[in-house]
C-alpha cells in the first residue's frame, strides 16, 4: 500500500532506480544537476546515470533478510539525501521526501492498527485538479485532519497530498511550526488557500477550528459554527469543487471532560484539556483512546457555475456555508448509527 | 546620444559589477559611479569615480548638471557595523535616498529611476502567507534595515508623483548569494557552526549575484516597465537544507536565548535584529510579475544559487563521496550477512 509518487527516472550509482521525488523533466534535484553538468562538459558520461561501480553484483539470492537490506538501502540512501541537502521542497515548504520517508510511516500504524480507519467515498475526490475537502474537526489534537491526510495519500488512486490550511498557532511552536510546512501545510488564509488552489492542489480546511478541536466530551458529533464562510469564499473564487468529508471516531481519542481555561490562558493555548487519562496520568494520557474511526468524503459541491461574483452576495456564501455543514452533520450521524459501538 | 547612468553605492560587490557590465555596453555613453568608498579594483575608463557621500553638494551638481538619463539608486544598506552604526545606516539610507531624490527632481534629463530595494520590506513573521506577492498589505517591520527599505520606497513613490515623467521601478532583491557576494547572510554560513533557533526551520530564497547584475542591466537597458517587482530564484530553500548544503553543523538555541547568542554572533556577521528574526521564519516572495513584465527569469534557482555559493566559498565537513563510500560499506556488509544466512540456514 505504499504510494506510487512520481519518482526520479534516472539510475543511482549502484545502477538501480533512484528513489528521490521526481522534480520538472521527471528527474530529481541531484541527478537534474549531473544532467546540466554533462551538457556543459561535451566528454561526460551519459546523461543522468552514474558509471557502475567496481562493485561486486547483487548477490540474487539474500535468502529471508532480503526484504531487510532493501528496507535498510532505501533508509540509507533518505539519510544520505538529507545528510547532504539534496532534496526538494515547494514554495510552502512541502517536503514530500520526508513525508514518504518519516512522517507517514509513523501515523500509518495509529491509522491503521489503532484506529482501524475505513474510508467511503473516496471516488468523490478528484485525480487531479484543485478542490477544497472541508471537514469536521474534533479531538483536542488534530489527528482527524492526519488521518484524513493519510487517507487521501494511501488509499485514493491518485495518492494525492491534502494541503491542510492550520492555524496560526502551529506556526509560532517551536517544532511544530516545520513539520507543519514539512507535511504541506500552511497558514489558514485566503492569500495561501487561493494560491494553492490556483496551482490545482487538493486543500483541506477545518472551519470549526478550536470551537471544534476543544469542545466537551458531552458535544460530540455536534458541529460547530463554520468560521465566516471564509473557505466558501476562496472556493468561489477560484472555482474549485467543495468536497465535505465526515470524520466518525476522533470525538473519543480524548474524551474532554473539563478545560481548565486560566492553565490554558497563562500557556497561551486555546484550551488545556482535561480527559479521564490527562493529566492525572501524565505523559501515558497522552495515548489516545483507540475508537474506530470512519471517514466519509461526500459528493462534491461545485461552485464553478456560480461564478467568482457570486462572492459578492452574502446570501450565496451563507448558503453554500450552510449546505457542507448539513451534508457533513448528516454524514456524520449516518456513520454513527453504522459504527455501532464506539470501539467497535 | 547614448546614455548616461549614474549608479549610487557602486563601490560594493552588486555596483562594482553593475558598473562594469554598463561600461561595456555600447549605448552607454557614461557611468558615473557615486560612492565615498574605494572599489576593491579600480573602475573601467568610462567611468567616472564620484567618491562622495549622498548627502554632499557635488551630487546635486553631477545629478543635475551632467545630463544623466538614468539613475540606480543602489545605496541602501543592510549593514549596521560597516555603515559605521545604526544611527548613522539609518541616516545614510533615507537621508541619503532624499538627497538623492531632490537633486534629481530637478534633473532636467531624467527618464529614469531603478531603485534596489528587498523583500526585507515583507518582514518575517509567523502570520505571514506563505508566499509574498508585491501588492499584499504587510505589517511594516518596526525597525532596522527592511524598515529603512519601506522608507526609502516610500519616497521614490512619492518622487514619482512628482516627476510622473521618470519611469520609476523598485526592484525588491531576495538575499543575495555568489562566488563574491559579502553580505551577512554569506557570513552567517561562513561561520564553524551555523547558529538555528530550536525547532523552527524557516524557507529562505537566494539570487545570485549574476541574476542581480542581470536583472539591474535589464531594468536599466529594456524597454523600463515602472513598477515594483519582486526578485528571487526559482523555488525555495529551507534553513537547514541550505545549512547541510554548507556542509556545517548546525546549531540550535533555544528561543529564550536567541537575542543573547545573536548579540555575541552579530558582532562577527554584522546581524540585525530582523535577520535573525529572518532566520526564525523565513521570507519568500513570488517572482511572476517580474517574470511576465519585467520579461526577467533568473538562470539560477535559489537551490543551484546556493549550491553555487557553498561550492566555490564553503568547504563541506561532510562530501558526497563521504556519504556515498558509507552507504556502500554498510550494505555491502549487510548484503554479505545476508548471503550468508541464506546459504548457512537451511543446514
Amino acid at each position: 500500500m505504499t504510494p506510487a509518487r512520481e519518482r526520479c527516472q534516472a539510475r543511482t550509482r549502484k545502477g538501480e532506480r533512484c528513489r528521490n521525488p521526481a522534480g520538472p523533466g521527471g528527474l530529481c534535484a541531484r541527478h537534474r544537476r549531473q544532467l546540466e553538468e554533462a551538457a556543459a562538459a561535451p566528454e561526460g558520461g551519459a546523461p543522468g546515470v552514474h558509471t557502475p561501480p567496481a562493485e561486486p553484483p547483487d548477490d540474487p539470492d539474500l535468502g529471508p533478510l532480503g526484504p531487510v537490506v532493501d528496507w535498510v538501502e532505501e533508509a540509507l540512501e533518505f539519510l544520505g539525501r538529507r545528510v547532504l541537502g539534496e532534496y526538494e521542497v515547494d514554495e510552502f515548504g512541502h517536503d514530500p521526501d520526508l513525508v514518504e520517508h518519516v512522517l507517514a510511516p509513523l501515523l500509518r500504524p495509529l491509522y491503521r492498527h489503532w484506529w482501524r480507519v475505513e474510508t467511503l467515498g473516496l471516488e468523490h475526490v478528484p485525480d487531479s485538479g484543485p478542490a477544497l475537502v472541508v471537514g469536521n474537526h474534533a479531538g483536542t489534537l488534530p489527528f482527524d485532519a492526519l488521518m484524513v491526510a493519510l487517507a487521501l495519500l494511501d488509499e485514493h488512486p491518485a495518492h494525492r497530498s491534502l494541503r491542510m490550511l492550520a492555524a496560526d498557532l502551529a506556526f509560532n511552536l517551536p517544532v511544530v511550526a516545520p513539520l507543519a510546512r514539512k507535511s504541506g501545510n500552511t497558514l489558514a488564509c485566503a492569500e495561501d488557500a487561493t494560491r494553492l488552489l490556483e496551482a490545482g492542489e487538493l486543500v483541506g480546511v477545518w472551519p470549526e477550528g478550536y470551537k471544534g478541536l476543544g469542545k466537551p466530551y458531552r458535544e460530540r458529533y455536534r458541529l460547530q459554527r463554520f468560521g465566516r464562510g471564509g473557505f466558501v469564499e476562496v472556493a468561489l473564487r477560484t472555482g474549485a469543487p467543495i468536497v465535505p468529508v465526515a470524520v466518525v471516531g476522533s470525538e473519543e481519542i480524548y474524551p474532554m471532560l473539563a478545560n481548565l481555561r486560566r492553565l490554558a490562558r497563562l500557556l497561551g493555548f486555546p484550551y488545556f484539556p482535561v480527559t479521564p487519562t490527562f493529566p492525572a496520568l501524565g505523559p501515558l494520557g497522552a495515548i489516545p483512546l483507540p475508537s474506530k474511526w470512519l471517514i466519509e468524503f461526500c459528493p462534491p459541491i461545485e461552485t464553478a457555475q456560480l461564478g467568482p461574483e457570486a462572492v459578492l452576495d452574502p446570501m450565496v456564501l451563507f448558503d453554500l456555508t450552510d449546505q457542507v455543514r448539513d451534508t457533513i452533520q448528516q454524514a456524520v450521524h449516518k456513520n454513527l448509527l453504522a459504527r455501532g459501538s464506539v470501539f467497535g | 546620444m547614448g546614455r548616461r547612468v549614474l549608479v549610487t553605492g557602486a563601490a560594493r560587490t552588486t555596483g562594482r559589477r553593475l558598473v562594469g557590465a554598463l561600461a561595456e555596453e555600447p549605448e552607454v555613453e557614461r557611468v558615473v559611479a557615486v560612492d565615498d568608498l574605494e572599489p576593491g579594483e579600480p573602475f573601467p575608463d568610462k567611468v567616472e569615480h564620484l567618491a562622495v557621500d549622498l548627502r554632499s553638494p557635488a551630487l546635486v551638481r553631477t545629478v543635475q548638471s551632467a545630463g544623466i538619463d538614468t539613475c540606480v539608486h543602489l545605496g541602501v544598506t543592510a549593514e549596521p557595523r560597516a555603515a559605521g552604526g545604526r544611527v548613522t545606516m539609518k541616516e545614510r539610507n533615507v537621508l541619503g535616498t532624499m538627497q538623492l531624490l531632490a537633486a534629481a527632481y530637478h534633473a532636467p534629463d531624467l527618464r529614469r529611476l531603478v531603485l534596489k530595494s528587498t523583500t526585507a520590506v515583507y518582514g518575517s513573521a509567523a502570520g505571514d502567507p506563505a508566499v509574498w506577492t508585491e501588492s499584499m498589505s504587510h505589517d511594516t517591520p518596526r525597525h532596522g534595515f527592511g524598515k529603512d527599505a519601506i522608507e526609502v520606497e516610500d519616497y521614490v513613490r512619492s518622487f514619482h508623483r512628482r516627476r510622473p515623467d521618470v519611469a520609476v521601478t523598485v526592484l525588491r532583491l531576495a538575499n543575495q548569494v555568489g562566488p563574491t557576494v559579502d553580505n551577512p547572510l554569506t557570513r552567517y554560513f561562513e561561520l564553524p557552526v551555523c547558529p538555528t533557533v530550536l525547532g523552527f526551520d524557516p524557507r529562505l530564497q537566494f539570487l545570485h549575484e549574476e541574476d542581480t547584475a542581470e536583472v539591474l542591466l535589464r531594468t536599466i537597458l529594456g524597454p523600463a516597465p515602472a513598477g515594483t517587482f519582486n526578485v528571487a530564484g526559482d523555488g525555495v530553500v529551507l534553513l537547514s537544507q541550505a545549512i547541510r548544503i554548507a556542509g556545517k553543523p548546525p546549531l540550535p538555541i533555544p528561543e529564550p536565548l536567541v537575542n543573547r547568542v545573536a548579540e555575541v554572533v552579530g558582532r562577527t556577521v554584522d546581524f540585525s535584529p530582523e535577520q535573525v528574526r529572518f532566520l526564525q521564519y523565513g521570507r519568500v516572495a513570488d517572482t511572476s510579475a517580474a517574470a511576465d513584465q519585467l520579461g526577467f527569469i533568473p538562470k539560477w534557482s535559489s537551490l543551484h544559487a546556493f549550491e553555487d555559493f557553498a561550492a566555490t566559498r564553503l568547504r563541506k565537513l561532510v562530501t558526497e563521496e563521504q556519504v556515498t563510500r558509507a552507504e556502500h560499506e554498510v550494505l555491502g556488509l549487510l548484503r554479505r550477512t545476508a548471503a550468508w544466512v541464506a546459504r548457512e540456514l537451511p543446514r
